[in-house]
């Protein structure tokens, strides 16, 4: 058992008495409530845990929390809460992307980490970067038809 | 009325939509058969209702609870509430992913004639006397609320036009309805201030209501967004496992891998020795698989904590009454049923004097392994218990059934157990069933404190219900002018029970090509079987599609003869099979998305070499479905579906947005099952314990999915189901027609094909 610094979405967090060996998924749900991120196999092969570290994805259900030195980026953190959703978050909205919802978070996740590094994927690359994110429910043609809607419309927001 | 256990679902399934393709009563659970009578009864006598209803619009199909009052909201049933701050519809079955908190609420819209950007959802409480049967399964959801939800909607618009015409003092005749408002000759009248007045009015009868004419309808058959979509991708606490309640634990459960293993003895000490843990206990079970199974709880100060210590945890299992099922001993016993007749379940025509009269005779043995649920949110349920009282909050697709589970778990009165409805993250049928909730329920009376329950994934799939493997043994006849003169099936199946086959393993009138040709033969022989066995998306219709839309592409290529001109000869003139049945197949409807399905794909257009289209056609769940796949197969007998091209007649659709989303995903799951997933069983043990060994489809090989409604004039269907079945030969068909290697065996994995 530990003391444990966090930052997730900005926010510096400090937690007693964690044991040392507790993924992030399960710090950020229990500990910090934050239960967009999503339990679904705990071996790193569904992606639903999926959530940023320095802006890069990571398996939040096999990454110990005290190995998440980076500033941690989840779900709740791409919109203000109560705000405007991202492009991102309100391509997901307006394609009807979700069927049972429980992996979006992921995927979305996932897809955030893409953009960041490579504003402008083509499908291969959209394929490649989703690939560790399972949908049981099959929204894979709509996910990707998200991505790409978002990646224009964040081009046009920013000008680029 | 409130309780319907899964034979009472089965039963109304049956009855309103026909009795579907392969889908039979089959009861996994061990209720006693008088109370199973009763349930089945109450279903009945719903659906009594509500085809009077449909028929003369005689009858009353729901409770009108509410009714007038002094002021206040107008809340003329329990489906909505109007008042001056806006439009409330709730949504009253579980939704699983196929859509209905959305597509059910827009029923109500409809008729109520709300604009839908004005209307908010929220989810119902589990109340059948209000809400009629909650559950999610059979693809029910739409034609089972149809008239239920129409007439709840009219009901309220028509009080809100009696009021306003009141207010105006002209006839309710001169008033229309638009957009969450009353049009007059002056101007409108916003229902939200007319909402007061309306609720003094009285609640009319559902007879004297007019429903409006497919063709005025606003909102249905648009596009409409789903209502969760927001906090969704908000991160917002929808789903079972988001749940906390204050005081709140988490607990663990371990069970026995083989099923009927009770506890002998574990190192209960050392787990609760362990940081994190606040108690470890044996519960014995309840002798009902379906409830509650023996085993050992840990509760814990989190979830972490509580997995730490189910893996510390070690038991010592008493497997003197467990399960020991095996594959490759099933596998052998049904080889050797190849040759020897089985009981008959169906047997229409002479197919004996067919065979001996025909000019070729075609034998082939299909099998299918079988496969879990995989929904990716695991079991879960948080649980209160106090004062002989208990509360939950679970992803259940059948609350109601739920609430009798929990009730004969703990020993009390039903009316001591409440559900809560959360979002379910999927469903495919596994969560019809509530081992979960008997579970958590029973930890949080032992343990003295509110516990959210987690399985883990390996729970999940060690504990999965399973849709079960199979054998057909199958034989056809072709005549001198290369028609199908006899069809016989020799199948292999399995029974829980050693009285019943298990969900999915029943072959009858109702399974393709009976009824459709004149000399059919259905023999069916159940192997023991252990292991749980229950509903998969599709039941019985997900595997014998692919035995029988596979097998009649064999005996179509062995008369020489292109498959779509042999299909459509099979169909034959339009007509309804099981004629009185209220939604059964009708050969039109079919032959419609046959051909639709062929002419959009380009059936019969020129192909390159290794790369072919395969047809099939389905009907299951009322739904009317045709696939055509365009395949290409290298050397390295490496997979690629470029395209599926779905035709469907499911009548007219509600949002088409979540239609067509169910489509594609009912093709990707049926590639993803087809391709590469089984779960095989050794000393009664699921093999698949995690995803690592179950390698679910991913998005590089999901195929372009071209859709296809055909809007048609009869009663809207679901379609959670139906547009599984037919993806599985549609795909192996040309995979034949591609290659000439003809697949028996699902997953085709095994015969060394994978996805490129």
């Amino acid at each position: 058992m530990a003391d444990l610094a966090l930052q997730v979405n900005g926010r510096e967090h400090l937690l007693k008495d964690i044991d040392e060996s507790t993924p992030l998924l399960w710090v950020l749900r229990d500990e910090l409530g934050l239960v967009g991120t999503k339990f679904g196999c705990g071996i790193s092969q569904c992606g639903a845990c999926t959530v940023l570290v320095d802006g890069a994805p990571v398996r939040a259900c096999s990454m110990p929390a005290k190995a998440a030195s980076g500033a941690v980026t989840t779900i709740e953190g791409l919109a203000e809460e109560g705000g405007a959703l991202t492009p991102l978050q309100q391509a997901w909205v307006d394609l009807d992307v979700a069927q049972c919802g429980y992996c979006q978070a992921g995927q979305i996740m996932a897809a955030e980490g893409l953009l960041r590094r490579n504003p402008n994927p083509s499908d291969a690359e959209i394929d490649a970067a989703m690939a560790p994110n399972l949908c049981r429910c099959g929204t894979y043609l709509r996910i990707r038809e998200a991505v790409k809607t978002a990646a224009r419309n964040r081009a046009s927001s920013t000008g680029a | 009325m409130t309780t319907l256990n899964y034979d009472g679902i089965h039963a109304t399934f049956a009855e309103v939509n026909g009795g579907l393709g392969g889908t039979p009563a089959n009861r996994a659970g061990t209720a006693d058969e008088a109370s199973a009578e009763s349930l089945v009864k109450v279903g009945r006598r719903q659906f009594m209702q509500l085809t009077g209803l449909a028929g003369g619009g005689l009858m009353l199909a729901f409770t009108l609870r509410g009714a007038r009052a002094e002021s206040g909201p107008l809340q003329p049933n329990a489906f909505l509430r109007i008042d001056q701050d806006g439009i409330l519809i709730y949504a009253k079955n579980p939704e699983i992913g196929q859509g209905v908190k959305t597509s059910l609420p827009m029923i109500v819209a409809e008729e109520l004639d709300a604009a839908w950007e004005d209307v908010t959802v929220a989810q119902s409480p589990i109340d059948a006397e209000a809400y009629g049967p909650q559950f999610a399964g059979g693809s029910l959801s739409v034609p089972m609320n149809w008239d239920r939800l129409r007439y709840a909607g009219a009901a309220a618009r028509a009080m809100l036009v009696g009021a306003a015409a009141a207010r105006l003092g002209v006839p309710a005749a001169s008033l229309k309805t638009k957009a969450s408002r009353v049009e007059h000759a002056g101007g409108s009248l916003a229902y939200t201030e007319l909402a007061a007045a309306a609720a003094a009015m009285p609640v009319p009868e559902p007879a004297t209501l007019k429903l409006k004419a497919t063709a005025d309808y606003r909102l249905l058959g648009r596009r409409i967004t789903g209502v969760d979509n927001e906090a969704l991708v908000r991160g917002e606490p929808l789903f079972g496992i988001d749940q906390r309640v204050p005081g709140m634990k988490y607990a663990t459960y371990e069970k026995c891998s083989a099923i009927g293993g009770k506890v002998k003895s574990a190192n209960l000490d050392a787990v609760k020795a362990m940081p994190g843990v606040h108690d470890a206990f044996v519960l014995e079970g309840n002798g009902n698989a379906m409830e509650l199974l023996p085993g050992v709880a840990i509760v814990a100060d989190s979830t972490w904590a509580a997995i730490r210590a189910k893996r510390a945890l070690r038991v010592e299992w008493d497997e003197s009454a467990a399960a020991t099922d095996s594959w490759t001993e099933a596998a052998a016993a049904a080889a050797k049923l190849r040759d020897t007749a089985g009981p008959r379940v169906f047997d229409a025509g002479d197919v004996d004097a067919a065979f001996a009269a025909s000019a070729k005779r075609v034998d082939a043995s299909y099998a299918y392994h079988f496969v879990s649920h995989a929904q990716l949110e695991p079991q879960n349920c948080t649980a209160r218990y106090a004062d002989g009282a208990v509360e939950l909050w679970a992803p259940t697709q059948t609350p109601a059934i739920g609430i009798d589970g929990v009730a004969n778990t703990l020993g009390i009165d039903k009316a001591k157990v409440t559900v809560h409805q959360t979002r379910c993250g999927g469903g495919f049928g596994r969560r019809l069933y509530n081992d979960f909730m008997c579970e958590a329920a029973a930890i949080a009376k032992r343990a003295g404190v509110p516990v959210k329950l987690q399985w883990t994934r390996e729970d999940d799939m060690c504990c999965d219900l399973f849709r079960a493997g199979g054998f057909h043994h199958v034989a056809g006849a072709l005549d001198e002018d290369g028609r199908i003169s006899a069809w016989q099936d020799r199948f292999v199946t399995f029974t829980n029970d050693g009285k019943r086959p298990v969900s999915g393993g029943n072959l009858s009138e109702r399974v393709f090509p009976a009824g459709l040709l004149a000399n059919v033969r259905y023999e069916q022989t159940a192997l023991d079987w252990s292991t749980r066995c229950a509903a998969w998306r599709a039941p019985g219709a997900n595997v014998f599609a692919f035995v029988v839309q596979g097998f009649l592409h064999e005996l179509a290529t062995a008369a020489g003869r292109d498959h779509l001109e042999v299909l459509l000869e099979v169909l034959g003139e339009p007509r309804w099979l099981q004629e009185g049945q209220p939604q059964a197949l009708h050969t039109g409807r079919a032959a419609g998305v046959v051909r639709l399905a062929a002419e959009r794909a380009g059936w019969g257009r020129e192909q390159p070499p290794g790369r072919a289209l395969g047809l099939a056609f389905y009907f299951s769940h009322a739904g009317h479905i045709a696939e055509v796949a365009d395949v290409s197969v290298s050397d390295a007998k490496e997979v690629k579906v470029h395209r599926v091209t779905v035709a469907a007649d499911v009548g007219p659709i509600i949002n088409l947005s979540g239609a067509e989303n169910q489509i594609q995903g009912s093709v990707v799951d049926g590639l993803s099952t087809m391709v590469g997933l089984s779960v095989g069983f050794e000393k009664g043990r699921a093999q698949q314990t995690n995803f690592d060994t179950y390698p679910m489809l991913r998005m590089a090989a999901t195929p372009e999915v071209d859709v296809h409604f055909v809007q048609s004039d009869y009663r809207p269907t679901g379609l959670g189901e139906p547009g599984l079945p037919p993806l599985a030969p549609a795909v192996c068909n040309a995979i034949y027609a591609a290659t000439g290697d003809r697949i028996r065996t699902m997953p085709i994995s095994e015969a060394g094909y994978r996805l490129a």
